[in-house]
């Protein structure tokens, strides 16, 4: 252990907390939703997925009524049973009695027969119920995202739209389940006031006196611990961002000997976490001696007022003991009901961000009447005239024009920000055109069927991107039914096979959290190899910008020209060994063609590709500021 | 409440000591963990203490108010006795009653209160504990655990052993006065009746504790299932363009259903489960206490007992229902205290295997010399793979010594054995004639800068993050090392500068300038031995040039090594070392190794353009 070279660490360096430290996020939490309490938008769209289940809902009502009613009744069998079933003192008086008191025993029998019947029904129900809804929900949420627009994704998180996907869709499931037993508290509570009301008009107010009382403390209470409960989950989310912040950087951490600092600071973070906790706590149990002090006023109240009553004869004494067993339940429904309000808002806030997700406009859809590319299809690529922006006033693609065809393989190049990338994207129909368009084997790509472009059109992304599963599954995730010789022979030919054959099971071989198991190499090959068994007439490639290694880079390039081979390519190429093998090089800048044709002809024109050749610059990205880019151009894109 | 309780611990604890607060007394596991828990809570012996008299206090005051009930029922009767006496009698029980009530609450209060506030405290000393126990554990064992792991150990089950004093310990104390004195009280004031109105809590407790352990372990299953769907939507929201460019989307969804409605079947499963039981709970309670009333009723029909005396026992009933069906939350606070504890204790009683030895002394830098002596070397997770067979070279101050080889051929352990990231399994490696084994870590790590091709980014401005290795560092030296780094003038195109915040959903840097922001980092620390590992890869050419000639005035002052790939980031060194499989093949200037002739130059030709050209050629 290594406690004691710890003592002797400087005392008065660590009495000066370090100006430039921290650990955890510095960035605010997402803002949350408040404030509105009922929004009538975000409860008829929440009733929408409950409405498949409305039937199950009406009987769990009727049964959580028929449950209270029956938990309303029992005080009162009891006391009927006192007072009409117990007569001491033998005689006639007491037969009687006895009689009526078999009697009632059978019906608390039956009473209690029902309410076991109604719970188990309600409870059944409700749960069964809450559980299809909130599966359903995730589900169409889900389904939303596989069709909404590609610039809608690219601007949000997947953490964000995970946590709406689970977090917020659990945060309704407390509320579901609870709603239907808020109906439930409702009628208990005015079912006591009724009954008390009923059994001793003046009785019953004086005993009630007490829960306007209740109800004006909880009013004060409710604003100050609500917040006092959010601080603690605050503090509590920013402890735990440090820790897994800890976790994730512990290389760095370690390598620049920060642990002493930090120690410090995640010190700090977890006694504040603490403190909020303590406070959270104590706003919890102030409440817990002013309901007991509330009911013993009231059974007080019952024993002085009602005792007195029964004294004198004016009230039977079953009476009395019922309102002894009500006033013990009486708290229960307000403390509830106030429960299911703070939960009923987070469930709307919850359902407003669960609603933003389900109202994020679709992605492009097919035109009515939209052809299917067939397999005569001659694999050219045109764009006629493009002008394209993701918004309106940002121009992204200015007046393209270039056609790629069949066989042929061409090479965009460019600087960041260039519009290189917003190309790749037209072909597939990612976005729409703002003008112009872009023709694939000769149709518009607005005419065809999205499905049909899938098929025809190869994509490989600049990140490889696998997916849990074996390495065989992936290779043929464009096409679930290739063979297991089909994707053998697409390995081999892009050169994978030798390393997966060496892999722990082969093809076989689980690839786990996107292939941190196999090096970026390795996962390059995997995609050529993936849309190789494709096997479409076009591939758009956006070549990895990582740098890689000469021996492995010497494979890639190899996989390349195979997977090019009779077919048309369209590539965003970074490295100079890519494009001097493309057949032709169209240079972008800041959303037009500014350079058209091959090496030797751009070479000879002594333009940006010339100057950036002769510098000997292995990418056109990373280009220093000054030579024909906008400087910063990466700079706004914060998310 | 006592504000003391707020303001402790007074003084913040010592990495040190956070450690050893919990350091492992007792072994074993099951018993032997939630002892240990039990322990932990009794550091703050305060607060534990006035929870259990609070907790004691307060069951005995609840135990008190179906007696007090019943005699009010026996004094409205005019059974004790009869006109003023009887309605002074109702006073007095009123006021006691009231009295009962008001204390009950503050005693429950604190029962509550402290009950909690003991657990937060225990958990604010574990969550240091973990923080440190992370901090220190070496690189050999983050490369094996998986950081979900780590964040389950310091999350959940830390909040497993919290919630082990209030929901365990504090109600076995609990249940324990209501049933063993309430079964008392009951029994002697009239057994057949005592009988009948405890005969519900054998099986409430028994149908509580069994259903509570099934949903515990249905929850856990649910909660993998769970896990698994969340994979799935992740992948595919992260992997979309792939999913849209394989027109992917009806499988995806397949995929979605497949898990989910397993997932959904489980869900219901588990109401089954909870319905079942409270279900049966209830009924059980409900049958109870018809009994009391039938059997109750008839003593009271035959005279030998009273109203009130009956009174007494259905409320006494009622207030006894609910711990008893609690019991299966007790239950399943034990089996979770059990499994958490044993994961949190075994991380925390993990040895760490590179720490200061007990002997260890101070790196002394006379002449900043670097020596690899025969340096054998395999990563801990794969000791049978042998990754380094015999390193053995010398670096002087002022040296830049080019490291290279293919992938695999063991040029990064190179660098990680210098600062200790892991140790050497032969051999030695001095800095200055010292074996950094024998000494302190921290003298070394402050040493020796390691700029790693990927290093983390933290969620904080650039200034804090330039500055990490030197938090008290002024702006103008933090500056100085973004200039040398080639990244102050993209600092100062930023609207903010460096209080612009990065990292994650912060401003996203390119690989390039998270390249740079690491050098300026290491910069930052003026180390003796400056390492880049590769650490160049992602900044183009004409940056990395001008990096270097910054570069060089810094190299006067220390031993620099540069691992790297690319030949043109370190033709320029002293030395360069050619490794493969482990040892040093070629060694000599960029001059000598080309005229060699041998693996380097092969290389060199393999990254020329004027061989590209011909490989292409010829295929």
């Amino acid at each position: 252990m290594t406690d004691s070279a710890l003592e002797d660490i400087d005392t008065e360096e660590k009495a000066r907390r370090p100006p430039k430290a921290v650990v955890g996020s510095s960035l605010d939490r997402e803002e949350e939703v408040f404030g509105k309490a009922y929004d009538p938008r975000v409860v008829r769209r929440i009733w929408a997925f409950v409405g498949p289940y409305r039937k199950n809902l009406l009987v769990s009502v009727a049964a959580v009524i028929i449950f209270t009613l029956t938990q309303l009744a029992i005080p009162l069998v009891i006391r009927h049973a006192i007072d009409h079933g117990m007569v001491p003192g033998g005689g006639s008086a007491s037969a009687t009695a006895r009689t009526t008191l078999y009697w009632v025993i059978v019906g608390y029998g039956l009473i209690i027969g029902v309410n076991f019947a109604a719970s188990y029904v309600q409870e059944l129900v409700v749960g069964k119920a809450a559980e299809n809804v909130l599966f359903d929900m995730r589900r169409a949420m889900f389904a939303r995202l596989q069709q909404v627009s590609l610039s809608f994704m690219d601007k949000t998180e997947v953490g964000r739209l995970m946590s709406r996907l689970m977090g917020d869709v659990n945060a309704m499931q407390e509320f579901l389940e609870t709603s239907v037993l808020s109906v439930g508290d409702l009628i208990l509570l005015f079912g006591i006031i009724g009954v008390l009301l009923w059994l001793d008009p003046l009785l019953g107010l004086i005993t009630m006196a007490t829960m306007p009382v209740l109800f004006i403390v909880r009013l004060f209470w409710l604003p100050p611990a609500k917040k006092s409960f959010m601080d603690a989950h605050h503090a509590n989310s920013a402890n735990n961002g440090a820790l897994a912040e800890g976790i994730n950087g512990v290389r760095t951490v370690q390598s620049l000997d920060r642990q002493r600092v930090n120690f410090d600071l995640y010190e700090e973070k977890s006694r504040t976490n603490l403190l909020a906790h303590l406070r959270a706590a104590k706003f919890a149990q102030v409440m817990v001696p002013i309901v007991d002090s509330l009911t013993g006023m009231s059974m007080a109240t019952v024993v002085v007022v009602g005792g007195q009553m029964v004294l004198h004869r004016q009230l039977d004494v079953g009476i009395m003991v019922a309102f002894l067993f009500y006033i013990q339940r009486f708290f229960d429904p307000i403390r509830s009901l106030t429960m299911q309000y703070s939960v009923f808002q987070r469930a709307m806030s919850s359902g407003t961000r669960i609603i933003e997700v389900l109202d994020v406009p679709l992605a492009i859809t097919d035109k009515p009447g939209a052809v299917a590319l067939g397999a005569d299809m001659d694999g050219s690529v045109e764009f006629d005239h493009v002008s394209f922006g993701y918004r309106k006033d940002i121009p992204v693609l200015k007046n393209v024009s270039f056609r790629v065809n069949p066989g042929e393989t061409v090479a965009v190049v460019g600087p960041t920000g260039s519009g290189k990338s917003s190309c790749m994207a037209l072909v597939h129909r990612f976005y729409d055109v703002t003008e112009g368009a872009v023709r694939v084997g000769g149709h518009d790509v607005r005419d065809v069927t999205g499905n049909s472009l899938g098929t025809s059109i190869a994509m490989v992304l600049q990140e490889p991107f696998l997916f849990t599963g074996t390495v065989f599954e992936n290779i043929r995730y464009a096409k679930a039914d290739a063979t297991r010789e089909a994707v053998i022979a697409a390995a081999k030919a892009v050169g994978a096979h030798e390393f997966i054959v060496t892999l722990a099971d082969g093809y076989d071989t689980r690839i786990e959290q996107r292939g941190g198991n196999l090096s970026l190499g390795q996962r390059q090959l995997i995609s050529f190899a993936r849309a190789l068994v494709a096997d479409a007439k076009i591939l758009v490639l956006d070549e990895a910008t990582a740098n890689i290694d000469s021996y492995t880079e010497m494979l890639i390039q190899k996989a390349l020209k195979r997977l090019l081979e009779g077919r048309t390519g369209l590539v965003i190429a970074h490295r100079l060994a890519t494009i001097r093998g493309a057949d032709r090089i169209i240079v972008l800048q800041n959303g037009e063609i500014i350079e058209n044709g091959n090496h030797t002809e751009l070479m000879a024109q002594g333009g940006l590709y010339a100057k950036l050749y002769t510098m000997n610059y292995s990418s056109f990205d990373d280009l220093p500021t000054g030579i024909g880019t906008n400087p910063g151009a990466d700079v706004g894109k914060a998310t | 409440m006592p504000q003391m309780f707020d303001r402790w611990p007074h003084r913040a604890p010592r990495p040190g000591e956070a450690m050893a607060h919990v350091r492992a007394v007792e072994s074993g596991k099951g018993l032997g963990t939630l002892w240990r828990i039990f322990r932990l809570t009794l550091r703050h012996p305060v607060m534990a203490g006035i929870t259990i008299v609070a907790t004691i206090i307060a069951s005995g005051l609840q135990l008190a108010v179906p007696r007090l009930l019943g005699e009010a029922v026996d004094q409205a009767e005019g059974v004790l006795a009869g006109g003023t006496g009887a309605s002074a009698a109702l006073w007095q029980t009123a006021l006691v009653l009231l009295g009962v009530s008001v204390a009950r609450g503050l005693f429950t209060m604190l029962h509550n209160y402290f009950g909690e506030a003991t657990g937060h405290h225990t958990a604010y000393e574990l969550r240091l504990a973990v923080y440190e126990k992370i901090q220190r554990l070496s690189f050999g064992y983050h490369d094996k655990v998986h950081t979900g792991d780590l964040i389950t150990v310091g999350m959940l089950d830390l909040d497993g052993v919290r919630m082990f004093f209030a929901t365990g310990i504090l109600r076995v104390v609990l249940l324990g006065i209501l049933l063993g004195a309430g079964s008392v009280m009951l029994l002697t004031t009239d057994p057949l009746l005592g009988l009948l109105a405890l005969s519900f809590a054998p099986f409430v407790a028994w149908r509580s504790a069994t259903s509570q352990l099934e949903l515990r372990s249905t929850w856990l299953t649910l909660q993998d299932m769970l896990q698994n769907l969340s994979r799935v939507m992740e992948e595919n929201l992260g992997g979309i363009r792939v999913v849209r460019a394989f027109a992917g989307e009806a499988h995806e969804l397949d995929k979605f259903d497949t898990v989910s409605d397993k997932a959904l079947a489980l869900a219901h499963t588990r109401v089954d489960l909870r319905v079942n039981s409270t279900a049966a709970m209830n009924l059980s309670f409900l049958i109870s206490m018809g009994l009391v009333l039938a059997f109750g009723g008839e003593k009271v029909l035959s005279g030998t007992m009273s109203v009130g005396t009956l009174t007494s026992f259905l409320t006494f009933m009622t207030i006894l229902q609910m711990p008893v069906r609690q019991l299966g939350l007790m239950v399943n606070s034990f089996a979770r205290a059990s499994t958490c504890g044993d994961r949190l204790f075994d991380f925390l009683d993990l040895d760490l295997d590179i720490a200061d030895r007990p002997d260890a002394k101070p790196l002394v830098i006379t002449d900043g010399t670097l020596t690899f002596e025969a340096v054998q070397f395999a990563y801990p997770s794969a000791p049978e793979r042998a990754v380094l067979t015999g390193i053995s070279f010398t670096a002087r101050r002022g040296e830049t010594v080019g490291i290279v080889g293919p992938p695999g051929s063991g040029k990064s352990s190179i660098a990680h054995l210098i600062p200790r990231f892991y140790d050497v399994t032969g051999g030695r490696v001095l800095i200055d004639g010292q074996d950094v084994r024998t000494l302190t870590l921290d003298t070394l790590r402050q040493a020796v800068a390691v700029v790693q091709q990927d290093s983390f980014l933290f969620t904080t401005n650039i200034e804090n993050n330039i500055a990490y290795g030197d938090p008290w560092a002024k702006e103008q030296q933090i500056a100085r090392s973004a200039e040398f780094a080639q990244l102050h003038n993209y600092v100062m195109g930023l609207p903010t500068g460096y209080q612009t915040i990065v990292g994650e959903r912060g401003v996203s840097l390119s690989g390039g300038q998270r390249q740079r922001l690491n050098i300026a980092r290491a910069l930052m620390l003026d180390p003796a031995v400056m390492v880049f590992d590769d650490s160049t890869a992602a900044v183009d050419a004409g940056t990395e040039q001008r990096i270097r000639q910054s570069m060089k005035q810094f190299a006067a002052n220390r031993v620099t090594l540069i691992i790297s790939h690319r030949l043109s980031s370190l033709m320029h060194a002293n030395r360069i070392l050619f490794v493969e499989g482990g040892a040093i093949a070629e060694e000599g200037t960029h001059a000598q190794l080309l005229a060699l002739g041998g693996r380097y130059r092969a290389l060199y030709d393999l990254q020329s353009r004027a061989s590209e050209d011909q490989s292409e050629a010829a295929e």
